[in-house]
């Protein structure tokens, strides 16, 4: 695809006052003396107006969050986009041109990439691929569909007449700029539906559907643009099937490079244990390269950040230390928050260059209608096939979201910027139709779909919290299923992902994840390990005290061949110290986590459990329903003084239990525990 | 004659009772006779010419659930030593789709049906309620394929989970309250949010059956 190898935005600001370097000894003149003060305007230029837009950008964001009102009925991005045609106006009135675009070089080379990266790691993958034949039927045929009809309808468009002929396009015109206005967007989908939530399947359809149709689109588009420049005399059929195959070769080919960059990545990450610093880096460089690679290569760049992230996150991050994955995450999100927040201004500044366009009322009305229709129709016809086979039938109201929800954005636009005006002279009613196309379906479309996701009745998604129970319960589900996949004698679903997954264990993890992690990897672990940590993060930061005056830190960690695990418990509980909570301390019990997790347990239980120098803990069941921690009347052991109350720092949310409770069993525990272990006779106390 | 007439009465009576459409009826027939060897009846043993059930790490509660009397509606508790290809379609309608065309009530039933078959698999001793025994074993056998998962680490796992259905279930407890076990009804308060209509099914249509290698 033809990028646009354009350095980063700015024009300089018109009329900034540009002071020449003050040349000291210039001939003929007095030296001029030391100069205190000088105005260096151009050489911190570029970087400074970079810096400038995304404080701009995230101040923007900043005041529309003052207003709750506000942000519940209007997605971020119309307020984004607004202000951007706000900004715009000013520029353009201050410096009678317009500047500050949105150039597409940018735009695919550093504002995409990180959005794309940053859904592809976060994807649900099981979800993903429990609706894998959905999502690519509708990419790749939705897309087709859409583009054919659309470029076609408009060509009869003018054919009737409606479209001024001072717009020369012809039949290919017409199909290239159907290519580039059909697909929907990643950015503009994730923005608006977001902030919906609609239950996951249909997100993931909606949202996988406008990440997989980058190669079609990037097929559709090269293939259209070479016909254009050929001359529609010239084109041969062969060209056609050559179209065809290079459609193959594009997705499969970007997904291969990302593929590689994930196992590549997978593969370092196991060997950084010295050198944790990197880690994050290693994450966002292997994938940003993966980007740049199926760039180079004329492949997908979508397809392949997506297949990165989707194929290395499982290894990656049970190789990684649990900061880094917390500077992974965060930093992902960051970007791609911010990236998505400059396309948009930008999207609103780039509409105010009336320079760039050209305005036909019947080629934007024919558009609007069109692409809406089309869509409509496209899915309609593709759910009624797949219904025949999906276990899930999507109903009505799905389908009815998935038109509506079809939203064309940033993408779109940089397409239609890069097209070539000699090559293609109607080039500026398409920027304008684009245009309107991308504020119709971000404002107009993003606003309402939030009423019409209620009216509808449409599922949504309840935020589940990670539970224990559903994770042990799913794959109680994903075993049973099997088994009667095997009983019954059927492959179907359930038996390739079964097989999938023991390949997975037996070659693939062993290779990429790092000893220790591969050991003791294990879902339901993880999700019972990360509950853990989270209700003692949350103890802690509730005020509760778990250093005692004994002032323990967790000594050196036993390694995985040290010490048996019960003598080291033991003589943790003899001294009766408490632990010393700290998140370096989990990040080193990290490496040989099962032992030093039930360590930890032990500590932490027998460091609050120890009647002799610690307070015992008590959770009322009064905490159960109140929302502020209250104290507790400490239960009274016979035969000591009591110590007074002491602040149950349990839960602010209701319905929770105190997060301080000892999973291991055997021990005493704060309530209700005692269902099940009921307290024993209090020890003589030493 | 006579043979095909009540054959085909069998499988209508079939049909109407367990739900399947009398292609999915021959084509489970068959597979019955290849897992009974030609018997009319299956018993335990012939679970084992399954070959990749070995793999599965809760192989024994799941060949248990075909044989259980509560799931084959024939008592409140106990096993049965061997059954018919009418039991064996009972068990297997419990994974059929939920048509979502039925009235909601149809819907619930079903899925009610199949969380009880669930609940079946974990309350062992039939007592009606999931102890904290019982869950200790569930998760001890799922995690029982990781060798180096200790027994201490699974327990600990199903004393949380535990902690958290009381806590889905009871909510406030008393002092001295004691958390008995899982019942029914809280079992479905626990699966409250969760779509099991959308998993726990198998797609009965085209389906070949494949050897079984003894």
């Amino acid at each position: 695809m033809l990028r646009a190898a354009l350095p980063l935005l700015a024009l300089p600001l018109a009329g900034a006052a540009e002071e020449p370097p003050q040349k000291p000894g210039s001939p003929g003149e007095l030296p001029p003396g030391l100069v205190l003060f000088r105005w260096q305007w151009h050489e911190v230029e570029a970087p400074y107006l970079v810096a400038l837009w995304i404080l701009v950008a995230s101040l923007a964001k900043i005041v529309f969050h003052l207003s709750r009102k506000v942000t519940s009925l209007v997605p971020e991005s119309c307020l984004l986009i607004l202000l951007g045609l706000v900004l715009g106006g000013i520029v353009l009135a201050v410096a009678k041109k317009a500047e500050y675009q949105l150039e597409p070089g940018t735009f695919f080379l550093f504002l995409l990439p990180p959005i794309v990266l940053d859904s592809g790691y976060f994807m649900p993958s099981r979800l993903f691929f429990d609706n894998l034949g959905a999502i690519l039927t509708y990419a790749v045929v939705g897309t087709l569909w859409n583009a054919f009809t659309t470029g076609a309808a408009l060509w009869g468009l003018q054919q009737a007449g409606l479209v001024a002929p001072k717009v020369q396009a012809g039949f290919l015109d017409f199909l290239l700029f159907g290519s580039l206005i059909s697909a929907v967007d990643p950015v503009a989908v994730l923005a608006v539906f977001e902030e919906v939530h609609v239950n996951e399947t249909l997100f993931i359809i909606v949202f996988g559907e406008s990440l997989l149709n980058d190669a079609v689109t990037v097929v559709l588009y090269k293939v259209c643009n070479s016909f254009v420049e050929m001359g529609s005399a010239n084109v041969q059929a062969t060209d056609y099937l050559k179209g065809v195959a290079s459609l193959f070769v594009v997705s499969l080919g970007g997904a291969a490079v990302g593929l590689v960059f994930a196992f590549l990545l997978a593969l370092t990450t196991r060997f950084t244990k010295r050198v944790r610093i990197i880690e994050p880096l290693l994450v966002f460089l292997l994938a940003y390269a993966a980007y740049l690679t199926a760039e180079m290569a004329s492949l997908s760049a979508i397809l392949a950040v997506t297949m990165c992230g989707l194929g290395c996150k499982k290894y990656v991050e049970a190789n990684i230390s649990h900061k880094s994955r917390t500077a992974v995450k965060y930093t992902m999100k960051t970007l791609a928050s911010c990236a998505e927040t400059i396309i948009f201004m930008l999207l609103g500044i780039s509409a105010v260059d009336s320079s760039k366009w050209a305005w036909d009322s019947g080629l934007v009305l024919g558009t609007l209608i069109f692409i809406l229709f089309f869509r409509a129709l496209g899915v309609v016809l593709q759910t009624w096939v797949l219904n025949q086979v999906r276990l899930v039938p999507l109903d009505k109201i799905d389908q009815v979201v998935m038109s509506y929800g079809g939203l064309r954005g940033a993408v779109a636009f940089a397409l239609v910027i890069l097209l070539d005006r000699t090559k293609v002279p109607a080039k500026d009613y398409f920027v304008a139709t684009t245009i309107v196309v991308v504020f119709f379906t971000v404002i107009v479309q993003g606003l309402t779909i939030k009423p019409l996701v209620k009216w509808l009745k449409v599922k949504r998604s309840e935020h589940h919290k990670p539970t224990l129970n559903q994770e042990l319960h799913e794959h109680t589900f994903d075993h049973i299923l099997a088994a009667v996949e095997d009983v019954v004698g059927h492959h179907g679903y359930h038996y390739w992902r079964d097989r999938w997954e023991q390949f997975d264990k037996k070659y693939l993890s062993q290779l990429l994840m790092r000893r220790s992690a591969y050991r003791i990897r294990d879902e339901i672990w993880d999700v019972y390990y990360r509950l853990n940590i989270r209700d003692a993060i949350s103890f802690v930061d509730q005020g509760g005290h778990v250093l005692s005056s004994a002032g323990l830190t967790l000594p050196s960690m036993p390694s995985r061949n040290s010490v048996a695990e019960t003598s080291v418990t033991n003589l943790l509980r003899e001294s009766g110290s408490g632990a010393c909570l700290d998140l370096q301390v989990i990040d080193t019990v990290r490496s040989g986590r099962d032992r030093e997790d039930a360590v930890m347990h032990h500590l932490l239980c027998g460091g609050l459990y120890k009647p002799r120098r610690r307070e015992a803990l008590r959770c009322a069941q009064a905490h159960a329903s109140s929302p502020h921690p209250q104290p507790v009347q400490r239960r009274s052991y016979p035969g000591r003084a009591a110590m007074g109350t002491w602040q149950c720092t349990c839960l602010q949310k209701p319905r929770r239990l105190c997060p301080w409770t000892c999973r291991q069993a055997g021990t005493r525990a704060c309530h209700p525990w005692r269902a099940w272990h009921p307290l024993p006779a209090p020890r003589p106390q030493l | 004659m006579g043979a095909a007439h009540s054959a085909s009465a069998e499988v209508r009576e079939l049909e109407g009772k367990t739900g399947f459409s009398s292609d999915q009826i021959e084509q489970l027939h068959r597979r019955f006779k290849q897992l009974s060897g030609d018997q009319p009846t299956i018993r335990k043993e012939n679970f084992n010419n399954v070959p990749d059930l070995e793999l599965n790490p809760i192989r024994s509660k799941i060949v248990r659930a075909f044989f259980d009397n509560r799931n084959l509606r024939k008592g409140p508790s106990g096993l049965a030593d061997e059954i018919n290809f009418e039991d064996f379609l009972t068990i297997m309608s419990y994974f059929r789709p939920i048509d979502p065309t039925l009235g909601e009530e149809q819907v619930e039933l079903y899925r009610k049906e199949k969380l009880r078959f669930l609940f079946h698999m974990y309350d062992s001793d039939s007592d009606g309620r999931i102890t904290l025994e019982e869950y200790r074993n569930v998760v001890e056998e799922l995690l029982s394929g990781n060798p180096h998962i200790e027994k201490d680490s699974a327990r600990s796992i199903a004393d949380g989970a535990m902690m958290e259905a009381a806590s889905v279930c009871v909510g406030q407890m008393e002092p001295d309250q004691v958390y008995e076990g899982i019942t029914f009804e809280d079992f479905l308060k626990i699966w409250q949010g969760i779509d099991i209509e959308t998993k726990m099914h198998i797609r009965f249509l085209n389906m070949e059956t494949m050897a079984l290698c003894h």
